[in-house]
């Protein structure tokens, strides 16, 4: 007997708390928004520890179906909840982070116009993400992917009144939809091959098939739809462009939505389908190749730019890069803690950026800032420690999760690994860019000179839709209030610890978290054949794994190496020698150029895509259809009518002698058709 | 002896009479009058066909008809007048202010 | 043979009588000619053996509803026809209209009816059978027209009253 969880709450009070603030936090005062806001997330995340207390003594997956969603023949698709480890360590990290991020919101967000608004769609975020990963069935699943997608739209475009962050959340929402499209046809097949999207029954459904070795065939294809879903939603080759600019939207909303929760759904949908993967070993190697190149690509981007947000933004795309590497690999759980530790220490990352930005002024340019970290102590030191993690330097958590990706990598070619060490080595040399940049050297900026005049931004700016300028004309550069600081302090205790769980055999550990998601990617691995990188290092101590550990020993210390080579070479261009980046920037001329215009593929997809679309769809469908088909049709009945009338109106003359011609000639008809009639 | 069809045509004769004098009279009490002419020539018919197949309610309906007929004339007539009246002409062409 | 050639004679008297109609110019000279068509058509009527039909026709018709028209030309002094522009769908649709509508109920009639013939005084209407049938098998018709008359009668008065005096209480 299945003990009653009631897992349908954990989604439905955010739901509830946006509906709340929605809908009459308009008249609340700003205390009782954001109560309501921070009750109903920590609602949540009370709920999902709870559930996480009483979980050993389930029997996984524990299914709870709510109510019958939609029954059309055969097929038959619930609002049914589905948790198994995957599911608690995702549901932790959403709704620990997201709450997290909710109480930093708001400080970050106090004064600023459509506060209310602002947390309404914040605990909608909620809702939509716990939808997502609590569905037991690929339907609702896709109605918690479609639903963050508008939640992210909607946050985005929160100061809808500046065209550049409408625009950006219209691309964001446009570029996922995209990938949409490739997630429904999945979807699409498995209904038409499997007759239901229930994850158990779709997964029972295929156990018995053996792999497609052929690289084309059902799963194949569903596979890399699936994949072009997922590249839409995580912000992978070809469809990434859009999380750069979405970082127009206030900072908390980049750290929840594109770093720590929402842009790692495409992740977890794999993971959640590797039973399907499993058994594509074409379409896991599409995963890896795209994975690989988006980790290199971005990260080669996140060099030149000068924007604090834009880096991190960058740098999100590189590390989810990262996790589909390992799933394409076959390493799910590794792509799992990977997703788990960079949430900490991206969210910390973009909580920390957003103090800075905070502190110095609404300033985003790392060229007008440096030598902060004697002004900003508590913002410098949690920064650091993410800064440390994300580099993958020991013991923080980044360095864990990372080393098992490219171990694991490795293990299936030694490209993905070469390549991902490279990446390793240039992420931190952008992060220790970043550091360097806005924490060390002279102040470049001008938010310190500003503490007397009120500058012409003055006063907190209320009205909706813009920007509240955080210089408060009060003294200049200044620490975080409390309510923003403690987060931060959370998640930094979080990356520094949050990989211990994950400890290798190789160190010495026991790599308790990938033993807990065992159940999870190996109970069904039995069918799957012929692919190397299902084989856990964990199990067992036996000889031939001693030699594994002594390699894997070799290649940690490979990254670890790789890491510290980015940290001296940011050091010496950023903190010693700050002028020589300059100079190498000059020297590369065009490829820096290249770079820093992101290889100009926005333009090159407005060039392909974008202005043919619009133009063809003012010619065609504006002008061809809309006017000279529906307007015309119309203009034309109404021109025809009043042509008819205009020369049936001559009728009436007012002329008796007319009409009597008429009648005349009417009634010789009439006579002429009755004759006609009687004598046929 | 004479053959029934002989009578209705001269019936009809005068029935395409009364239309060509509608159609080609100016003057509204001429028009009215070939009106009059096409009612005779259909009571003549009416007559020829009673006789024909020996039903007297053909008479009985010319009888009817005139009398109608009288009535019409009588309304007619002092519609005329009243036209006269207000447009003091009895030119049916020069009466056309119902024309759109 | 007799009844051929009292027929063909009032007959063409008929018809001359409407050409004549149409012909004329003045009112009145159209308005005698009726009174011709209508004697004419009374002694056809006759031949048929409609006497009182005959004689209704002379009383009512050429005896009343003639003179009616007669006072009201003379009433409003009509004169000539003026020659105005006419209209072009009288002439253009209704003359061929008629035309056509005559020949062929013309031709239906005359195939239709073949032989037959009439002999004179074939359907005796003596006053008595009419009167006998008005008011046994036709009375509703028969009483219906006399408030027909009697609304004709009201309309008439008021159509025709002047317009600014009380029913023609008040004389100038």
């Amino acid at each position: 007997m299945t003990p009653d969880l009631h897992l349908w709450l954990i989604p439905v009070l955010p739901l509830v708390g946006a509906a709340v603030n929605g809908l009459f936090g308009k008249k609340f005062p700003r205390q009782a928004v954001a109560g309501v806001a921070l009750l109903f997330s920590g609602a949540a995340f009370a709920l999902a520890l709870l559930v996480a207390s009483r979980f050993s003594s389930l029997t996984t997956p524990h299914v709870e179906v709510l109510a019958t969603w939609i029954r059309a023949g055969k097929f038959q698709a619930d609002f049914s909840f589905f948790l198994d480890q995957l599911s608690l360590v995702m549901l932790l990290v959403v709704t620990g982070v997201g709450f997290l991020i909710h109480i930093y919101s708001v400080g970050y967000m106090w004064e600023e116009g459509g506060f209310y608004r602002f947390f309404s769609y914040l605990n909608l975020f909620m809702f939509f993400m716990l939808t997502l990963v609590l569905a037991s069935n690929y339907l609702l699943m896709f109605i918690g992917w479609e639903g963050v997608g508008l939640a992210s739209y909607l946050l985005i475009g929160f100061w809808f009144t500046k065209d550049s962050a409408a625009a950006a959340g219209k691309k964001a929402f446009i570029v996922n939809r995209i990938g949409d499209f490739g997630f429904l046809i999945a979807l699409f097949l498995l209904i038409k091959h499997f007759g239901t999207l229930n994850f158990d029954q779709v997964f029972q459904g295929i156990a018995p098939m053996g792999a497609e070795t052929g690289g084309a065939g059902l799963l194949t294809a569903v596979g890399v739809l699936l994949m072009v879903g997922a590249a839409g939603k995580s912000a992978q080759i070809p469809l990434y462009v859009w999380l750069p600019d979405a970082m127009e939207g206030p900072t908390p909303v980049s750290a929840l939505i594109h770093a720590a929760t929402m842009v790692t759904a495409g992740v977890y949908m794999v993971a959640r389908s590797h039973v399907i993967f499993e058994r594509a070993p074409m379409a896991m190697t599409v995963v890896a190749i795209v994975g690989t190149l988006t980790a290199l690509f971005a990260a080669t981007i996140g060099i030149t730019q000068t924007d604090i947000k834009k880096v991190l933004a960058y740098s999100t795309v590189s590390q989810l890069g990262y996790m589909f590497i390992a799933c394409g690999v076959g390493a799910f759980s590794a792509a799992i803690f990977h997703l788990m530790t960079h949430a900490f220490f991206k969210g910390l990352l973009f909580l920390a950026a957003g103090s800075v930005i905070h502190a110095v002024g609404g300033e985003q340019d790392m060229r007008q800032m440096g030598g902060l970290r004697t002004k900003i102590p508590w913002t410098f030191w949690t920064m650091t420690i993410a800064t440390f993690a994300i580099a993958g330097i020991p013991p923080f958590a980044g360095f864990f999760s990372k080393d098992e990706i490219l171990w694991r990598a490795y293990q299936a070619s030694w490209v993905y690994w070469f390549i991902g060490l490279f990446t390793a080595f240039v992420t931190s040399f952008y992060m220790f860019r970043l550091w360097f940049m806005t924490f060390f050297g002279e102040y470049r900026g001008a938010a310190e000179s500003s503490h007397h005049e009120v500058d012409e931004l003055g006063h907190a700016d209320m009205r909706v839709g813009v920007p509240a300028p955080h210089g408060h004309g009060h003294g200049g550069i200044h620490e975080s209030p409390r309510l923003m600081v403690v987060p931060l302090v959370v998640l930094a205790v979080l990356s520094f610890i949050g990989g211990w769980i994950g400890v290798p055999g190789a160190l010495g550990g026991s790599n308790r978290f990938e033993k807990f998601l065992g159940p999870v990617f190996h109970a069904t691995a039995a069918g799957a054949e012929g692919h190397r990188g299902t084989i856990t290092e964990g199990e067992g101590e036996g000889p031939e794994s001693q030699a594994g550990h002594a390699t894997e020993l070799i290649f940690t210390g490979i990254s670890v190496f790789a890491g510290l080579l980015g940290f001296l070479l940011a050091w010496q261009l950023y903190y010693r020698n700050p002028l020589l980046p300059q100079q190498i920037a000059a020297g590369l001329g065009g490829l820096y150029q290249a770079v820093l215009h992101k290889y100009y593929i926005d333009e090159l997809y407005a060039a392909l895509f974008v202005k043919p679309l619009i133009a063809g769809s003012a010619l065609i469908l504006w002008h061809g259809i809309d006017q000279d088909v529906i307007d015309a049709a119309l203009d034309n009945s109404a021109h025809g009518a009043r042509e008819v009338s205009d020369s049936v109106r001559h009728m009436q003359s007012g002329n008796l002698r007319s009409y009597a011609g008429w009648v005349a000639a009417g009634a010789a008809v009439v006579i002429a058709y009755m004759i006609w009639m009687g004598t046929r | 002896m004479v053959p029934i069809s002989y009578y209705l045509v001269l019936s009809g004769i005068l029935f395409a009479c009364g239309v060509t004098g509608f159609l080609i009279k100016r003057n509204i009490i001429s028009i009215f009058m070939s009106i009059e002419l096409m009612l005779n020539g259909v009571n003549l018919s009416f007559v020829a066909f009673a006789a024909q197949w020996h039903a007297l309610s053909g008479q009985i309906f010319v009888f009817f008809v005139m009398v109608v007929a009288a009535a019409e004339a009588a309304v007619g007539l002092a519609i005329i007048i009243a036209v006269y009246r207000t447009r003091e002409t009895l030119n049916v062409d020069q009466v056309d202010l119902l024309k759109l | 043979m007799t009844h051929l050639i009292i027929f063909l004679l009032f007959g063409a008297l008929c018809v001359a009588g409407a050409v004549n109609l149409l012909v004329q110019r003045h009112p009145i000279n159209s308005a005698l000619s009726l009174v011709v068509v209508m004697g004419s058509l009374a002694v056809e009527y006759l031949l048929l053996g409609a006497e009182f039909v005959a004689a209704v026709q002379v009383i009512v018709y050429a005896g009343a509803i003639m003179v009616l028209f007669v006072f009201v030309i003379m009433l409003l002094n009509a004169g000539e026809e003026e020659r105005t522009k006419g209209s072009r769908v009288a002439m253009l649709f209704g003359i061929p209209g008629m035309l056509v509508g005559s020949v062929l109920v013309g031709w239906l009639l005359i195939e239709r009816t073949g032989n037959q013939t009439v002999s004179a005084g074939a359907l005796p209407g003596a006053p008595r059978t009419i009167g006998w049938l008005l008011f046994h098998n036709f009375l509703l018709p028969f009483e219906v027209t006399s408030i027909l008359v009697l609304i004709a009668i009201m309309g008439a008065v008021v159509l025709a009253s002047h317009p600014d005096s009380d029913q023609g209480k008040k004389e100038s």
